[in-house]
């Protein structure tokens, strides 16, 4: 254990520092020029000169990279990510205030899709050919042809402009201050992106698991469970989902990548105040900081979400949880 | 489609068929052919009508579907089938270069890491789970905002992004074909590596590598249209379909759903049609699967 604990570690502190280099460099090379970004042109155009050098000199223009990459490093290190120009503020705030709604959104649209694609690709694999089996494919093919904001739109339209049942953006009532905000109003609002969220991830998990239990249905001991007189319910909830619930697990955790693309699209649709839209708010203002803190923010859930698969796996799996072999 | 012909051949065993069937392979090849053929008419429908598509007529503008307007017309009074025509052979265009520039550094880093030793393999594969770590849509961002947006940031950012899962593939293959049989042989009887490359190596990745290519066109042409949504793309003044959908996001509420219904419809046939064409290329190449 401590062995794989510390290998782990060292995973991660090499992902990260790549990561880190990686984000920081494409960062850096872009043609935005932080003066005409922020002061805007008719201000920029009746700049003094010394106001001029002075702006520069405080977001770092012409500083060598590896300077300002050393520079953002050490602050890294000590949970200083810079201070993020679009909202005025320090991007860890920032990130932590908006980490709450991103992560109730992609906690919610997870466990969902994963249940909810495991529960079809079972039932579709088990009944091979039958009609549930068909709309299941076909439901997975046309989701995963189809863009996630697309998908978000649509819902947009029929669920927040038809029908009205859900409000059509944000994360709470407009008009209310803060404290007002109940949670059943948060909920609300919440609904309709995880719903798309959710709606959209279960695509790769159905078809997967259908797959697998097509492959489990057709080994020995299935049939002889079968032969023995066991139902088929039976078969599959005492014989099945053990063997079927390991590959599962793995697809969902690998997909937590996914997920985190797939909120970006969806919280911009539903102008829901969450990482994805801040992502995008500061890639389109030229928000340097705030930029490379989300990212590296995703890679970090991302190989959580990788580091937890392979601590699961240990614990479901009986031949790696006794040692047998390390994966 | 499979599960269909199997049933019709089920029961005429014992005698001849009734009608005469047409073999799944050649229906495979009209369905590929199709395909590849309906892609290639959007695209030069697209790049004859682009022109047209942005004329204006404000005496029309707002108009629900209908026959004149089959998917509508917009605020501007533009006609919206002509626009999605347009900006789905502009998306195709930008998906094809992508997703060709993207397969090429899959073909190459893929035999690099089979072929250059075990420290070429390592760097690859480390390089494949680093791109893994950071989700696409991010890394799509960030790559499009270092290369200033537009259309070459968007098409780096794609091609960049989309290599890993191919070049598993190619390296598995690459492996799997140098410690065969054949090679070895080849080796033994003193044949120059370039010729055993050429010879033994291409004929066996080639097919991979094509299919590979077609089946990365849906992705890069999603994330495409995606990137653009978020307005890292194309420029708002091009007619791409991220473009027309996230114009149309300020008329939602104002009830004109066509304009983003029947463009997102459009898109949605062609990532369809593109991995029909795909996947007919697959098994028909593929030699399991060849005579099915």
């Amino acid at each position: 254990m401590p062995r794989f604990i510390a290998g782990n570690l060292a995973k991660f502190a090499l992902l990260m520092a790549a990561t880190s280099f990686v984000v920081f460099f494409l960062v850096s090379a872009s043609p935005v020029d932080p003066l005409s970004a922020n002061v805007g042109q008719a201000a920029l155009a009746n700049l003094s000169d010394e106001r001029r050098v002075a702006l520069e000199a405080h977001w770092g223009a012409g500083v060598p990279f590896w300077e300002r990459y050393g520079a953002w490093i050490s602050g890294l290190a000590q949970g200083d990510l810079g201070t993020s120009l679009r909202f005025n503020a320090p991007v860890a705030d920032v990130i932590a205030q908006r980490a709450l709604n991103s992560c109730a959104l992609m906690a919610i649209a997870w466990v969902a899709s994963g249940v909810f694609g495991f529960v079809l690709g079972v039932a579709a694999g088990a009944r091979r050919g039958s009609k549930l089996d068909r709309a299941v494919k076909a439901y997975c093919f046309i989701l995963a042809a189809s863009p996630t904001f697309w998908v978000a739109l649509i819902m947009l339209i029929v669920f927040g402009v038809g029908l009205g049942w859900f409000p059509i953006g944000f994360s709470q009532p407009i008009g209310r201050a803060a404290a007002d905000v109940t949670f059943l109003d948060a909920l609300h609002h919440l609904a309709l992106p995880a719903f798309t969220l959710s709606l959209v991830g279960v695509a790769n998990i159905a078809l997967h698991t259908r797959e697998k239990t097509i492959d489990v249905m057709a080994s020995p001991y299935v049939r002889f469970a079968l032969a023995r007189g066991e139902s088929k319910l039976s078969v599959i909830l005492h014989h099945g989902l053990r063997n079927l619930a390991l590959p599962a697990i793995t697809i969902q955790f690998a997909q937590v990548s996914e997920i985190f693309g797939g909120s970006v699209l969806v919280e911009q649709v539903f102008s829901y105040p969450g990482l994805g839209q801040a992502a995008v708010t500061a890639g389109i203002g030229g928000d340097a900081a705030l930029l490379a803190g989300i990212a590296l923010v995703s890679a970090v859930i991302v190989f959580g979400g990788n580091l937890t698969a392979n601590v699961v796996y240990g614990l479901v799996d009986p031949q790696i949880r006794k040692g047998a072999h390390h994966a | 489609m499979r599960e269909a012909a199997e049933a019709a051949t089920a029961p005429s065993v014992l005698h001849a068929p009734a009608i005469r069937r047409i073999s799944n392979r050649k229906l495979t090849a009209l369905l590929t052919a199709v395909s590849a053929l309906v892609l290639l008419a959007v695209v030069a429908a697209g790049a004859i009508l682009a022109p047209d598509a942005a004329q204006t007529d404000f005496a029309q503008k707002n108009l629900a579907p209908s026959l004149a307007h089959p998917f509508g017309t917009d605020w501007m009074g533009r006609d919206m089938l002509m626009r999605t025509v347009a900006g789905l052979s502009l998306s195709i265009l930008v998906g094809l270069l992508a997703a060709v520039a993207s397969s090429l550094i899959a073909l190459g880093l893929g035999t690099l890491a089979a072929l250059g030793g075990r420290r070429a393999d390592a760097v690859v594969t480390w390089l494949i789970d680093l791109m893994m770590g950071i989700p696409h849509i991010i890394l799509l961002i960030l790559i499009s905002f270092a290369l200033g947006k537009g259309f070459w940031g968007v098409t780096m950012g794609v091609a960049l992004t989309h290599w890993p899962s191919l070049a598993r593939v190619i390296r598995a293959e690459v492996l799997q074909c140098r410690t065969s049989g054949f090679v070895a042989a080849a080796r033994q009887l003193g044949v120059p590596w370039w010729r055993i490359a050429r010879s033994h190596l291409l004929p066996a990745v080639l097919p991979q590598f094509l299919v590979g290519l077609i089946l990365m066109f849906p992705h890069a042409i999603l994330h495409e249209a995606a990137i653009t949504f978020l307005g890292f793309g194309l420029p708002p003044e091009r007619p791409a379909i991220g473009i027309i959908l996230s114009e149309s996001m300020a008329y939602l509420s104002a009830g004109m759903w066509w304009l983003a219904v029947f463009p997102g419809l459009s898109l949605i046939a062609a990532v369809l049609l593109f991995d029909a064409v795909g996947s007919g290329v697959r098994r028909m190449v593929s030699p399991g699967s060849a005579q099915e």
